[in-house]
């Protein structure tokens, strides 16, 4: 009976992590024209940017976080690089011409954040 | 209460003496600012505050105003910030590190009674609460981090440290409170383990600041060669003033000994300029009125007054620390698998921890065995040097070549440069000085090789082809006065006659001289051996007398030979590009090693030249000035703009060559050779570490070996692990470039 509970709670903590981690979206959901994003505590937030096409998008940067992994964001497919000064604001103009979703990170890919432009 | 500091912001649309007004009362709403003073004339502000310069930017743009931080009086703001931090996480590993060696020392000398006894409960209890509190302070932002990212369906590092160790923790925790739960000889707690792996994480955090900080080291050495202030004359007066504050037009004098501000033009004075820091060229350059003048390269010997004609943003070395820092942020395409690992990395190690945990848990293993398995799973997991692999190298790597005037634009260039097997030189400018020269001066008996250039000269003085402007600088450098002349005639395609001290010279070429009935038997053999060198000759008479030759060529540069060598070391297929005679670019082949020739191309043939070897599935570099051959060089697979000087904004080039020196080259291809490398080795350290530190972390060898990693080597190993690969990455700035390779 206990092999039995433990295992199940064992595969139910795997589905969670797989449900949590990769099936659920984030829901807050940033729009706008200027959006404010906060590099703190290992995170960009907001991280989930949406945006229609043809408008104007511009993203500012807040880099709050002293750890080296946090001073480069990268939006690969856009061919942006930017490195982020501490406890400055940089502003970051993303074409929306095309429709697409647009990841953007760190240099280790542990920032995470995504732009949908719909 | 923090101390006041000082900040200068720029303003964007400061457009009246009002708008002074708006800012400064609304500056006086804005709480801790000591005193602020706005530059209408400048559009610059300054602020003394103790609140952040975005509250006053953020207060600014309330009332409809942009404020843009320039600098912070004193230091680098984030270069303090990253010291401190750097020394908060050694402190934090100090604390951590001795207070779990304690315990660990404690548990040796079996000093604590056990946890069957109420005494030893007690006293682990009280341990405990201790280590809880020393976790908090020197692992608290490692909670906080996984917190907030697993909030935010992300799994990061810290996700998986603050499992391994926060699991570690609990079940210390519930084994003092109920130690029955595991037999007696399980009764263990592992604070030592949780604390001494946090130690790990912060010792290596901190390491790895340092270290990182070297690798960017050539990006700082450049943004330090800007000059901080420039002597401009306004209204009749010098005044020193800040460089950001130079306008375009300002006319700025430049003593012996200092920096040039700005990009210019030397208006007055003279003197020799250092451009090495830039240009890397050895040798001082000599500037007088009308010269340009590069941004912080140095002022050696006399006083120059020269014009800004670039200032700020648009300077050379502002654009070339641009393009540095942007194509060190890139990836190369290799990098690119890495970054889908490493998007799945965190949750994937989280599940096979989970998996760990069941497997052991139905083969019957206890509980403390179980914990400690799947603890090390997610301790040594460390998808930072996985993710940090190509990066850090791609920083070191582009910086070094940007230290020998090598501006490399991106991680594909970089990649594509270290595969090549073809490179494709063009001959006129690249191979050779691209100006021509007087080579020889061959006069018959009784006449001076002197008196024969003097001649010469004074007769193509009047003359405007290139050639005859080599002749006459040939004769100025020797410093011989021109003759006075008179009825100068050019004969196109022949050559030039004239008067001189009433005898009749005429100057050209061997079908001239048959016209002219002149006898060049005497010249004609050593004329001929000349042209098969590659050099012009052109023969000189006076009064229908051959008084010698004098041969003019475009020189092969100084180095060519030996990068030429350089490149066939490097394993390359080197090829020669011309639109001259295929008799003269054999000839310059042969001075520089180059076996293969394609000669009397036009120009807008070029690019089809390339493509046709790439046809034949040969990856091909192409060398050009980045003008004329931008066709060319945007259809290799490599472009090498060479000679670019400071003008660095070439789009069709892959790689810039500030030197014009083919030199130049090789140290690219070297460099990314060794970049390439460098990734390679940190790509596969990475996964074989990850892939196999995982499955013995999980104790897959316990059952046949009895091995079984400790979680505390796991999180020196892990620690170590994004240590090695920056510090492999710093091998790169010792790499040795510019010498015979």
């Amino acid at each position: 009976m206990m092999t039995v509970l433990i295992n199940g709670i064992g595969l139910a903590l795997i589905a969670l992590v797989v449900w949590w981690f990769w099936l659920a979206k984030e829901k807050a959901v940033a729009t706008g024209n200027s959006i404010t994003i906060h590099v703190k505590n290992g995170v960009y937030s907001p991280s989930l940017i949406k945006a229609r096409q043809g408008q104007a998008l511009e993203l500012i940067f807040i880099r709050e976080d002293t750890t080296p992994c946090a001073e480069v964001v990268i939006f690969s497919e856009l061919d942006i690089n930017i490195e982020l000064p501490l406890n400055q604001a940089h502003a970051i103009t993303v074409p929306t011409d095309k429709v697409g979703e647009y990841e953007f990170c760190c240099q280790m890919g542990m920032y995470r954040g995504q732009v949908v432009v719909s | 209460m923090p101390t006041a500091q000082t900040y200068r912001f720029s303003l964007t649309n400061v457009t009246c003496a009002s708008c002074v007004n708006i800012i400064e009362s609304k500056l006086e709403t804005v709480p801790g600012i000591v005193e602020a003073q706005v530059n209408f004339a400048q559009r610059t502000m300054t602020v003394q505050t103790v609140t952040p310069p975005e509250m006053v930017s953020q207060a600014l743009q309330e009332v409809g105003m942009q404020a843009d931080l320039i600098e912070v009086a004193g230091e680098d703001p984030a270069e303090r910030l990253m010291q401190r931090h750097y020394w908060q996480l050694l402190i934090k590993a100090a604390l951590a590190g001795g207070f779990g060696g304690l315990l660990m020392v404690l548990d040796w000398f079996a000093v604590i009674p056990p946890l069957s006894e109420f005494s030893g409960q007690m006293t682990w209890l009280i341990l405990g609460l201790l280590s809880l509190l020393a976790m908090a302070y020197s692992g608290g932002y490692i909670y906080r981090n996984a917190l907030v990212a697993g909030i935010h369906h992300h799994a990061t590092m810290d996700t998986l440290i603050a499992l391994g160790t926060g699991a570690a923790a609990l079940f210390s925790l519930l084994i003092i409170f109920f130690p029955n739960i595991v037999p007696i000889d399980g009764q263990y707690v592992y604070f030592e383990a949780a604390l001494i792996i946090i130690a790990f994480i912060n010792l290596g955090a901190a390491l790895e600041i340092r270290a990182r900080g070297k690798t960017s080291q050539a990006i700082k050495r450049l943004v330090g060669l800007q000059a901080k202030t420039a002597r401009v004359l306004r209204d009749g007066e010098e005044i020193d003033i800040a460089i950001e504050d130079v306008q375009v037009g300002d006319i700025i004098r430049v003593r012996p000994g200092e920096k040039v501000p700005v990009d210019g033009e030397v208006v007055d004075g003279e003197s020799f300029v250092d451009e090495s820091m830039l240009t890397g060229e050895p040798m001082p350059i000599n500037k007088k009125s009308g010269d340009k003048v590069i941004g912080s390269t140095l002022n050696k010997s006399g006083m120059l007054l020269f014009k800004a004609i670039h200032v700020g943003k648009d300077t050379a070395l502002a654009q070339i620390i641009d393009l540095v820092q942007t194509a060190q942020n890139s990836k190369p395409p290799i990098a690119r698998i890495v970054d889908r690992v490493s998007s799945i990395f965190a949750p994937a190690v989280l599940i096979i921890a989970l998996i760990t945990a069941l497997i052991w848990f139905n083969l019957s293993y206890d509980v403390g065995f179980i914990l400690v398995t799947s603890m090390t799973v997610l301790i040594i997991a460390c998808p930072c040097a996985l993710g940090l692999a190509a990066p850090i190298s791609v920083v070191a790597g582009m910086g070094k070549a940007a230290e020998a005037g090598i501006l490399i634009r991106s991680g594909e260039p970089l990649q594509l440069a270290s595969k090549l097997t073809t490179i494709i030189v063009d001959k006129t400018g690249t191979v050779t000085k691209g100006k021509p020269e007087v080579m020889t001066l061959y006069p018959v008996e009784n006449i001076d090789k002197d008196l024969l250039l003097q001649i010469a000269a004074s007769v193509e003085v009047n003359s405007e082809h290139p050639l005859g402007e080599a002749i006459v600088n040939a004769a100025k450098a020797k410093t011989l006065p021109l003759l006075t002349v008179k009825d100068f005639h050019a004969t196109s395609g022949l050559g030039v006659s004239a008067q001189i001290e009433n005898k009749i010279i005429i100057l050209g070429n061997k079908k001239f001289m048959k016209q002219e009935h002149v006898d060049i038997s005497e010249l004609k053999a050593q004329a001929e051996k000349l042209a098969v060198q590659g050099q012009s000759p052109m023969y000189i008479a006076r009064d229908g007398q051959a008084i010698g030759i004098i041969t003019v060529a475009d020189p092969v540069k100084e180095d060519s030979k030996a990068a030429i060598d350089a490149l066939h070391r490097l394993g390359l297929n080197v090829v020669m590009l011309t639109g001259d005679l295929q008799s003269t670019a054999q000839a310059v082949a042969k001075q520089v090693g180059i076996k293969q020739v394609i000669a009397e191309v036009l120009p807008q043939d070029k690019a089809a030249q390339v493509k046709k070897l790439q046809n034949q599935k040969e990856i091909v570099g192409m060398v050009g000035d980045g003008i004329n051959d931008a066709p060319a060089l945007a259809q290799a697979d490599v472009g090498f703009a060479i000679g670019a000087g400071t003008d660095v904004a070439i789009e069709s080039a892959g790689v810039t060559l500030v030197r014009s020196s083919l030199t130049s080259i090789s140290d690219a291809i070297m460099v990314s050779k060794a970049t390439m490398r460098n990734i390679k080795q940190n790509l596969f350290g990475a996964f074989i570490y990850n892939s196999l530190g995982i499955p013995i972390a999980a104790g897959i060898l316990y059952p046949v070996t009895g091995i079984l990693l400790s979680p505390i080597i796991a999180g020196a190993a892990m620690a170590a692990s994004s240590l090695t690969v920056v510090t492999n990455a710093n091998r790169l700035r010792f790499l040795k470039l510019g010498k015979k390779a």
